[in-house]
């Protein structure tokens, strides 16, 4: 599945590696940090109607 | 504005840290260069005006935060920000002020550090031109660097990693203009480049720094 | 409906709303696309063997470090003239997707320079101005940290950008007087596409196409993030005032 890479198939392999873990690190980190927001946002607001 | 100057001036010289401490570091980072690269004295010609403008720099740095601290800690910043002379003016006698008490006397002390890297005579008076012409620029860098981060309570670590990249402009034609000058090339180019950095800097620095610290004031 | 104090941020938060989804979707599509042409379905260059496939990799993220870094500047432009407070969260929320840019252009560069320069790192022009690059990423982002207040942090990063940008583009020219490098030109500069052989232009093209499409998607997504945060920060204050 994977072509021959001849003698450099480790600098191929591990740029690809590195930076798709870079991004998906990068992509990860986004979602997790706008889910954990959206939650809390979602609360201090119930908090607010309760209040008034 | 002179007033300015010479009330901050006087204020550096009798707190005393001012001169003396940015030129023991000077002096401190030129005599460890050697320990850690060995004593031949072929590789330290070879790397002393680079040792040379790397610690001048430095040395530069390690006074940047005093610059607006206490006045901004004791309330004159407050008074200055709304007295009667422009705060760009204040910003660059500010900076005018920190360059006398550390990059005139880095400067004049060069030339004797110098000595202990065994830099080539021909690069004496490079050596000295180059700084005077581009440790100004460090000043107004700096100062804009202080100016944004005035009201910071950690401020120092930060003005560091604000302020070093900025200087690599000033750095790199400082030190080419030295290595050029040594090795008997044309090195007007550097020279050239270098003075206007310091122009450019000290003509419109002083609003970016101003700015910043109307916003800090704010 | 007075849940944005401001109608922007309500309108940004509801077009973006919109079309996120989309954008995700063509940014997994396209890049899957690109990555996966570009992998395995393209020969291998002739001086560089298998290694020419890092280029997927490589110029995409290069040209996204210094992208997001002018589209960083535009904000903080905006904000700095108009205040709309979008413009300056949007230059927040790019500056760590441009940091991680940077880092996977000097990363894939320095595996690729080993084979073919013999060295991973060596102080050439470009890379050097890239490391620069990183370092003015790094202090940006330690500013906006570093500041309480969101408008003075907001302010103050605009005007270190702005700066920074000058003395970025001053950096490129000292680094390119002080060292001629081992970089090649731009290769792949529009007027100059003949240099590269359609066999490999295509697929970077989709690639560039793919990290264009996650940039944006990446800012929007983590611009919501910021509006919404500010947003949980005033109604905390509003509830200790009360």
């Amino acid at each position: 599945m994977i072509p021959d890479l001849g003698k450099y198939a480790g600098a191929v392999l591990s740029s690809y590696a590195i930076s798709l873990a870079l991004l998906v690190a990068l992509v990860v980190l986004s979602l997790w940090r706008a889910a954990r927001v959206r939650r809390q946002l979602e609360e201090v607001e119930a908090r607010r109607v309760s209040d008034d | 504005m002179i007033a300015l100057l010479i009330r901050d001036l006087a204020l550096a010289i009798r707190a005393g840290g001012g001169f003396g401490l940015g030129l023991a570091f000077f002096l401190i980072v030129v005599v460890l260069v050697p320990f850690g690269v060995g004593p031949e004295s072929a590789i330290l010609s070879r790397i002393a005006p680079g040792i040379l403008w790397v610690g001048a720099l430095l040395a530069c740095l390690l006074s940047l935060d005093r610059i607006f601290a206490l006045d901004f800690e004791d309330g004159s910043l407050d008074l200055l920000a709304t007295a009667p002379i422009p705060l760009e003016g204040v910003v660059a006698m500010k900076a005018a002020a920190h360059w006398v008490t550390t990059g005139l006397p880095l400067t004049l002390a060069a030339p004797g550090l110098g000595l202990l890297l065994s830099l080539d005579p021909a690069a004496y008076g490079w050596l000295v031109l180059s700084l005077a012409l581009g440790t100004p620029a460090l000043s107004m860098i700096g100062t804009f660097g202080a100016a944004l981060t005035v009201g910071l309570k950690r401020g120092g670590l930060l003005l560091s990693l604000l302020v070093l990249p900025l200087y690599v402009p000033t750095l790199i034609f400082g030190a080419e203009a030295v290595v050029r000058g040594a090795a008997g090339q044309a090195n007007a180019t550097p020279l050239l480049m270098l003075a206007g950095i310091t122009l450019a800097t000290l003509a419109l620095l002083p609003f970016a720094a101003a700015a910043a610290i109307r916003i800090n004031l704010r | 409906m007075s849940l944005w104090e401001y109608a922007n941020p309500k309108k940004f938060m509801q077009t973006s709303q919109a079309v996120l989804p989309a954008i995700w979707g063509l940014t997994a599509l396209s890049m899957v696309v690109g990555l996966v042409w570009g992998f395995f379905l393209t020969p291998e260059a002739e001086n560089f063997g298998s290694t020419v496939k890092i280029i997927y990799l490589h110029v995409p993220a290069a040209m996204m470090a210094i992208n997001a870094w002018v589209m960083m500047l535009v904000a903080s432009l905006i904000w700095l003239v108009r205040r709309h407070h979008v413009s300056a969260l949007a230059a927040r929320a790019a500056a760590p997707v441009g940091l991680t840019m940077t880092v996977i252009a000097l990363v894939t560069g320095a595996i690729w320079g080993e084979p073919m320069w013999g060295t991973y790192w060596a102080w050439d022009p470009r890379l050097t101005s890239f490391l620069i690059l990183f370092l003015f990423y790094l202090g940006y982002i330690a500013l906006w940290e570093a500041i309480e207040n969101p408008d003075a942090a907001a302010d103050l990063t605009s005007v270190l950008c702005i700066v920074g940008s000058v003395f970025a583009l001053l950096s490129r020219y000292a680094v390119n007087f002080w060292n001629q490098g081992l970089h090649q030109g731009a290769t792949l500069s529009m007027d100059k596409q003949e240099n590269i052989a359609n066999v490999f232009w295509f697929p970077l093209l989709v690639c560039m196409g793919a990290f264009i499409l996650l940039f944006v998607a990446l800012v929007l997504e983590r611009t919501r993030t910021e509006i919404r945060a500010r947003r949980i920060k005033a109604l905390i204050a509003r509830e200790r005032m009360a």
